[in-house]
């Protein structure tokens, strides 16, 4: 085991200090930084469930080493709005009954904010293609395809099409 | 309800403001936010990291156990081993409510000696961090010696065999006997006989298994964790050898279930280490631990016999059942009987003989998994619907048609469900929405495929269930509902909180649900054979309706007229036809609390009790009642690659009546997602009982790039058990789906694949040989 040293995440908009051995992924660190909010699903990049944000682009915090990403914007579920503000992906997920365990979603709301970040006007295609690293066992992903578009057109500021 | 009264053209119940519709579930804006906190996101000062050290072969002898190494690395708090449990056993049968308990079916919790499958727990680690605590499962040193094995129940029930448990390894057996099916074969028109595999199938819930414990002022074992079945702490204290009331599970919302996390899973190890250290212990499985450390779906073969007319009607039905229950027995019985009521499907076979076996083997073990049995069952009959149609040329679902069990009449075990069958509605709405089929191309084949079921909702009836929930309004006129239901993802809380508002005329956002802490809410029974609603719904349903009369008495005498002609609705209390006479519904509560009127009611559910069924003839009453579907699928299949893309997936359901909308369809969309991986691409592969498969990238399940948008269709009978005429939705939306999709690909490829999943190897070899018997 290497010996910890000390690095600074920026989270969320806040910078947090730890101590980190070279081997603590990302995941692990927020997790122990009280960002429980990202899960684990596998540790192995297989599931998504531990998707976040890392200057705007979805990555697997699992296969993420903390080390790596000093002084990069690191976003989680968490960072995009709250129960009174959501952001419209909290919101048409919560809504249009794409959550039912809930595990997979903190990842799943990440992978798809990037699907839309990329590509404002989704295709069904676009949004399969984007979610195919995040698992979910309860949903069979049809209403989260609709709440991905649901989103997007409230982000288009189309409003929400329900 | 009466027969009479179910109709048949299914439309949404408009007299009802809140049940049935698709509202925001209560649980969904926390979970979107990521404040929503699971079991494993708690945490304590003090806190110690557990892991388990595993058998690493299947059938051995322990002949070394040394934990000195690991015991001396700084920061390794406690290890335990079979020592430090001696005498000790864990049971697997069913547990809650009944007190009832068989004999040899108890689990050793650590190896004393023996291993009987790969993954069993040999010793527990407790360290200050996980660090150290995965670098002590790494000094903990152990020698197993193999041992002879078996890993096929036909081999295990040889004379000879090795015996892994009871004196035969035959561990449950079911006979189902009516009519005369020896005579009723002997002379139809036709025997139809094939023999169905169905596989093993991991859970593969998002969230593995997880929990922290710890040890209370009143030195009551407390353990936070993700459970379906918070009333194990009985046979979690009997375990650890303390008093009932000594152990205290708090669950959490639940990352999934599916029947997973219906045994015990990490409790008994984390009360053991939290005693053994005095301090708050957290074990959270590795994904590869959840592959090898619950049990499995059961793998079936079964063989049908199905005797019948020229004109297409069943005359007689013999079905042998074998279940492989792996190393231990936990809940196989079970769901072998599932199995052999359901042998015949929704169809009416008065001269039918069901034998069926559960046998033990060093595989992993097999318990709960959505579905049963029942879904096993189902993945044979239709498929054999299908294989006899074909043998009289006869289009399937009018063959189906001239066989479906009706309203009113009785299944396998001469019970008459006292609600709606309506397969036919189902299979038609179904049939019909799958529309004409695309056209297939030259190495792309398309077909169709139907499969009707019938599954239970509500535990076996000779369980003698219950289910208890509180209700009460607040002085400020928002209510509390409390209820030991745990939530293992499917809406079972919001649910109960979209009753108890619909009867007392208030809205969702003014409920807060208390759920699932086996000390302090009330106990209502397991998340698990699609009881929950039936059973917690109805309990408080009933005890919403006691709160509403006393509040409605009080209402009809401030208003002057009779109780009956009170209307409480969106947080309103008024007169029915007369909107002068109104009041919001805060200010009767205050009415009512300022002189003393029972505001909160705990009402007791009771499902209705049964005897055993008759051993010999299987005749008698197994459940509460069965829920009645259909699936249509049409598939692509790629002749040259095997591979199968599902084009159209449609579901169509007598639920009943909906509760939540859109909770019904997730479950359903869900279900059907499980079933098209039983199908098609889940596959845990053994050698020698090992399991070379324990990860998502081994273990496929259908991502966003295999699933269709699913289709669902629903009807409402009205005629279920549950509150408001409810029936069940969480196994029977998986129920018809594999046999589904087996039925599409055998009309696709012209060639029918006896053994899920229909993989493309399966499917190639399937062709060639089809190609070399031309
Ligand atoms: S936990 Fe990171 S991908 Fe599964
Ligand atoms: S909602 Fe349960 S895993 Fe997606």
């Amino acid at each position: 085991m290497s010996s910890p040293k000390k690095i600074t995440l920026r989270i969320n908009g806040v910078n947090e200090t730890l101590e980190a051995p070279a081997h603590r992924t990302l995941l692990e660190a927020l997790r122990d930084l009280g960002h429980v909010e990202v899960k684990c699903g596998c540790e192995k990049g297989d599931c998504g469930a531990c998707a976040v944000s890392i200057d705007g682009v979805a990555v697997d915090s699992c296969l993420t080493l903390a080390w790596m990403v000093e002084g990069r914007e690191i976003t989680t579920v968490s960072g995009l709005g709250d129960i009174e503000n959501p952001h419209p992906l909290q919101k048409s997920f919560s809504d249009l009954g794409a959550i039912q365990c809930g595990y997979c979603t903190p990842g799943m709301i990440m992978a798809s904010k990037s699907v839309i970040d990329r590509n404002p006007n989704p295709t069904d295609d676009d949004i399969r293609v984007g979610l195919s690293g995040n698992l979910c066992r309860c949903t069979g992903y049809t209403k989260i395809f609709e709440a991905v578009q649901d989103a997007a057109s409230v982000m288009r500021g189309e409003g929400d099409k329900q | 309800m009466s027969q009479q009264n179910i109709s048949a053209d299914a439309q949404p119940n408009v007299k009802y403001n809140q049940v049935g519709k698709s509202l925001t579930r209560t649980d969904a804006p926390g979970k979107a936010a990521g404040r929503t906190p699971y079991a494993g996101d708690y945490v304590m000062p003090g806190m110690l990291h557990m892991r388990v050290v595993r058998a690493d072969i299947a059938s051995a002898k322990l002949t070394r156990l040394d934990v000195t190494k690991a015991r001396a690395l700084p920061g390794v708090v406690c290890i335990l081993t079979a020592d430090d449990v001696a005498g000790r056993e864990a049971a697997t049968d069913i547990p809650g409510q009944t007190g009832q308990k068989r004999m040899d079916t108890d689990q050793q919790i650590l190896v004393h000696e023996r291993v009987k499958y790969y993954g069993e727990p040999i010793a527990l680690i407790a360290a200050e961090s996980r660090d150290v605590a995965n670098a002590a499962l790494e000094l903990v040193e152990f020698d197993l010696e193999p041992i002879p094995g078996v890993y096929d129940p036909e081999e295990a029930m040889k004379p000879g065999s090795p015996i892994v448990q009871g004196i035969d390894n035959i561990v449950a057996e079911h006979k189902i006997r009516k009519g005369d099916p020896e005579k009723a074969l002997a002379e139809a028109d036709l025997v139809i006989e094939n023999t169905f595999h169905t596989p093993f199938q991991e859970h593969a819930f998002l969230e593995p298994e997880v929990g922290l414990a710890w040890t209370d002022e009143n030195e009551v074992v407390n353990i936070r964790v993700s459970t379906q079945v918070i009333e194990h702490f009985r046979a979690i204290a009997d375990a650890i050898g303390v008093p009932h009331n000594k152990v205290r599970i708090r669950g959490a919302l639940v990352g999934g279930g599916f029947g997973g996390k219906e045994d015990v899973t990490v409790e008994i190890y984390l009360a053991l280490m939290a005693k053994a250290t005095g301090r708050p212990v957290r074990l959270e499985y590795t994904r590869e631990d959840s592959f090898v450390g619950h049990g499995k779906r059961h793998p079936f073969k079964l063989t049908y016999k199905t005797g019948v007319t020229r004109d297409g009607r069943i005359t007689g039905m013999d079905v042998y059942i074998l279940a492989d229950s792996g190393a231990y027995v936990f809940l196989s019985p079970y769901v072998l009987l599932y199995g052999a009521v359901a042998a015949p499907g929704p169809y009416k076979v008065e001269n039918l003989n069901v034998y069926a076996q559960a046998v033990a083997t060093n595989n992993m073990f097999t318990s709960a998994f959505r579905g049963f049995g029942g879904m096993q069952a189902c993945a044979a009959y239709e498929q054999q619907m299908d294989e006899v149609a074909k043998a009289l040329d006869m289009d399937p679902i009018e063959f189906r048609r001239r066989n479906y069990l009706k309203t009113g009449e009785a299944i396998s075990t001469g019970f008459v469900p006292p609600s709606a069958i309506w397969t036919e509605e189902c299979v038609d709405k179904a049939w019909a929405a799958l529309g004409e089929p695309t056209v297939s191309s030259d190495h792309i084949k398309i077909g169709q495929g139907i499969a009707a079921y019938q599954q239970s909702y509500g535990r076996l009836t000779f369980l003698h269930d219950t289910s208890e929930c509180w209700v009460g309004v607040e002085m400020d006129g928002t209510v509390i509902v409390r209820s030991g239901v745990t939530d293992i993802g499917a809406g079972q809380i919001s649910a109960l909180g979209q009753i108890a508002v619909e009867v007392l005329g208030v809205t969702l956002e003014n409920v807060v649900i208390y759920n699932s802490d086996s000390a302090v809410t009330p106990l209502a029974g397991t998340t698990t054979a699609t009881r929950a609603l039936y059973m917690t719904g109805n309990a408080a349903k009933m005890a919403a309706e006691a709160v509403r009369e006393r509040l409605s008495e009080r209402a009809a005498r401030e208003f002057d007229v009779q109780v009956d002609q009170i209307h409480m609705a969106f947080n309103v209390v008024s007169v029915i036809d007369n909107p002068d006479k109104s009041m919001a519904f805060v200010d009767l509560v205050k009415i009512c609390a300022s002189e003393g009127i029972h505001r909160s009611e705990l009402s007791m559910f009771r499902a209705p009790f049964s005897d055993y069924l008759n051993p010999e003839t299987g005749q008698g009453q197994a459940h509460p009642d069965y829920v009645y579907g259909a699936q249509a699928i049409e598939v692509a299949v790629d002749t040259d690659t095997g591979e199968v893309e599902v084009l159209k997936s449609i579901a169509a359901h007598d639920i009943g009546q909906c509760i939540n909308k859109a909770a019904v369809e997730g479950q359903i969309e869900g279900g059907t997602q499980n079933g098209q991986g039983y199908a098609l691409s889940e596959e845990m592969l053994y050698e020698e009982g090992k399991l070379v498969t324990p990860s998502f990238s081994e273990y496929l399940m259908p991502t966003s790039m295999d699933m269709p948008k699913v289709q669902t269709i629903l009807l409402e009978s009205r005629s279920g058990l549950g509150p408001f005429g409810s029936k069940g939705i969480g196994e029977p939306a998986l129920t018809p789906v594999a046999p589904a999709i087996a039925n599409a690909v055998a009309n696709a490829i012209g060639v029918r694949i006896f053994e899920l999943p229909i993989t493309p190897e399966r499917i190639i070899k399937a062709l060639k040989e089809k190609q070399a018997a031309n």
